[in-house]
């Protein structure tokens, strides 16, 4: 309201302008209100009652977070969906990154390929592709078919945390090659050429020069796949066992199977609590200190 | 010196890109099993899952809930989408940076939080299983897709050019209507694919206010798969890859059309 008021200073013709301006501020306004109403009622009020239901039922007070720190199984599964996702990151990182650079190196008909590649997985419905990883995991699936082949013994992936961590990172896999790759196709590479004409071994112009330059778009790929992670249910669900069960899974337990929304509620404002402070202490890093070209 | 380290770059590139498309193509030789199961290879060849999926109520009458909630979804998205976008981009940087953030916020709240939120309100409000349930969330789930795609083209439209319609005599409306609709097209219409898919693709809401009266398909899917090793998924989702793939051939195909115009 007070920079309103300060507005109002000019005199002379700018009134008149300024005015019209103000008008037409006040009017955006009412074009995002339909958005921002929306937000309110299915996403506001929603989180509000929940998070009412977790102080009050079944009487008020701080029970249920009292009973969820208090449970040594609940803090299993709060470290477990943490270390899931920072090993789905991980993964994500240590395969996209190569993967985002050689699409910055290649010609345009490869880049092209190497782009669909990353965009197929989002053609098919998450379900189905969970589905897919159910044939390719399983104890007679795919990959151990080719393990047998090959002489070895079977793995057991289906049902426990590695074959979690598969499905999920191919999921999210894109997540990380898309921010990667539109920070990395603003980086020069003759700064490269530069580093090593001044005597910098490859591995050493890599380390001095490309990566701290590619290192925005690490940031923004790892947090964006790291919150994503956190939030996972379908895939934890149908890949997973017992012993990898996320944080999610047990939310949906409570209020479903047990109707017990204090005890539920308590644990989605847990994860909703980590979800954005996560949120809050990487955004400054993935900020790109110059805009990138392209709006992609 | 630097070849071996290119080959050795290459085939990890090449392992990377059959992780992400191996498990779409998977898919679509299970469709075919001639037996109820989901063991790999398939043993014999067969259209019954097929024939299943069209025949069987249960499969058709989810189809038609989903694609009623998405066409549903998919219109109010864009339209509430496509506003907020314009207004956000007429307002001051720093406020609608804020609100920017704030309408964005649907993508990284996690799903069963959500999910558990809307059905408690749902269950007080009587919107379980309700079409009117579905399409509020799904809108709420769709609005961000629609302004991030809405937003894109109109940053890169000439704003001179609503002047100069104005200039010409043009009113509000019409220079909107003439100037401003035809050129931020592209984007609405990915706004609106993007608001389709969103809500085509949603399970984890619909998990919890789904009803026996309106399920949609990823509910359905979902039930298959926990319930037995029904192949009949496999061919839902092959049909979905090959409509999905046709769908962003032809975007393609009138995409290079027009830009060689």
């Amino acid at each position: 309201m007070a920079t309103i008021t300060t507005d109002s200073r000019n005199t002379g013709p700018a009134v008149a302008a300024d005015d019209r301006r103000r008008w037409f501020r006040g009017q955006a306004f009412w074009l995002v209100a339909p958005a921002l109403l929306l937000l309110v009622v299915c996403l506001g009020l929603p989180l509000a009652i929940m998070t009412l239901r977790s102080f009050s039922e079944p009487q008020w007070g701080w029970q249920n977070y009292a009973w969820f720190f208090g449970t040594p199984v609940n803090l299993t599964v709060l470290q477990r969906t943490f270390a899931i996702s920072a090993w789905v990151t991980l993964v994500c990182l240590i395969a996209g990154y190569p993967y985002a650079y050689v699409m910055t190196a290649v010609g345009p008909k490869m880049r092209l390929v190497l782009i669909l590649c990353v965009l197929v997985p989002f053609w098919v419905s998450g379900v189905v592709r969970t589905l897919a990883w159910v044939i390719l995991l399983q104890d007679s699936g795919v990959i151990n078919s080719v393990i047998r082949a090959v002489g070895l013994s079977p793995v057991k992936l289906i049902r426990t945390q590695t074959g979690v961590v598969i499905g999920m990172a191919q999921v999210l896999l894109p997540f990380m090659i898309l921010p990667l790759y539109s920070v990395m196709k603003t980086i020069d590479l003759r700064l490269m050429q530069a580093a090593r004409s001044l005597g910098a071994s490859p591995a050493r112009a890599f380390a001095q020069v490309y990566l701290p330059l590619s290192l925005p778009g690490v940031y923004a790929g790892a947090i964006i796949v790291f919150i994503l992670a956190l939030g996972f249910y379908i895939t934890p669900a149908l890949l997973g066992g017992p012993r990898s069960t996320m944080l999610s899974t047990l939310i949906q337990n409570q209020v479903l199977s047990l109707l017990n929304w204090g005890r539920g509620g308590a644990m989605g404002v847990v994860l909703l609590i980590a979800t954005f402070v996560l949120l809050a202490l990487a955004a400054p890093l993935s900020r790109q200190p110059h805009k990138t070209g392209s709006t992609r | 010196m630097k070849q071996p380290g290119r080959i050795l770059l290459g085939l990890f590139c090449l392992l990377v890109a059959v992780w992400l498309v191996a498990p779409t193509i998977v898919v679509v030789p299970m469709s075919f099993n001639d037996k109820k199961s989901l063991a790999f290879p398939p043993s014999g060849f067969s259209w019954q899952w097929y024939q299943n999926f069209f025949t069987n109520p249960e499969w058709s009458a989810s189809l038609v809930g989903s694609l009623k909630v998405a066409v549903v979804t998919a219109v109010f998205a864009t339209v509430i989408g496509t506003l907020a976008a314009f207004g956000l981009d007429r307002m001051k940087s720093r406020v609608s940076g804020v609100l920017r953030a704030l309408l964005i916020t649907p993508m990284v709240v996690p799903g069963v939080v959500l999910a558990v939120g809307i059905y408690a309100v749902y269950l007080d409000t009587r919107l379980v299983g309700t079409m009117t349930g579905f399409v509020l969330a799904h809108t709420m789930l769709a609005v961000p897709f629609v302004i991030i795609a809405v937003s894109a083209s109109l940053e890169v439209f000439d704003k001179r050019l609503e002047t100069a319609a104005a200039s010409l005599g043009a009113t509000r409306l019409t220079a909107f209507r003439t100037v401003t609709l035809p050129l931020i097209a592209p984007g609405i219409l990915s706004g609106l694919l993007f608001a389709f898919v969103t809500s085509f693709d949603e399970i984890i809401v619909a998990l919890f206010i789904t009803s026996p009266y309106l399920k949609t398909l990823p509910v359905q899917i979902f039930s298959s798969i926990t319930r037995d090793a029904d192949p009949t998924v496999a061919a839902v989702g092959t049909l979905l890859f090959i409509v999905t793939s046709l769908v962003i051939g032809a975007g393609l195909l009138i995409g290079s059309r027009q830009g060689k115009r």
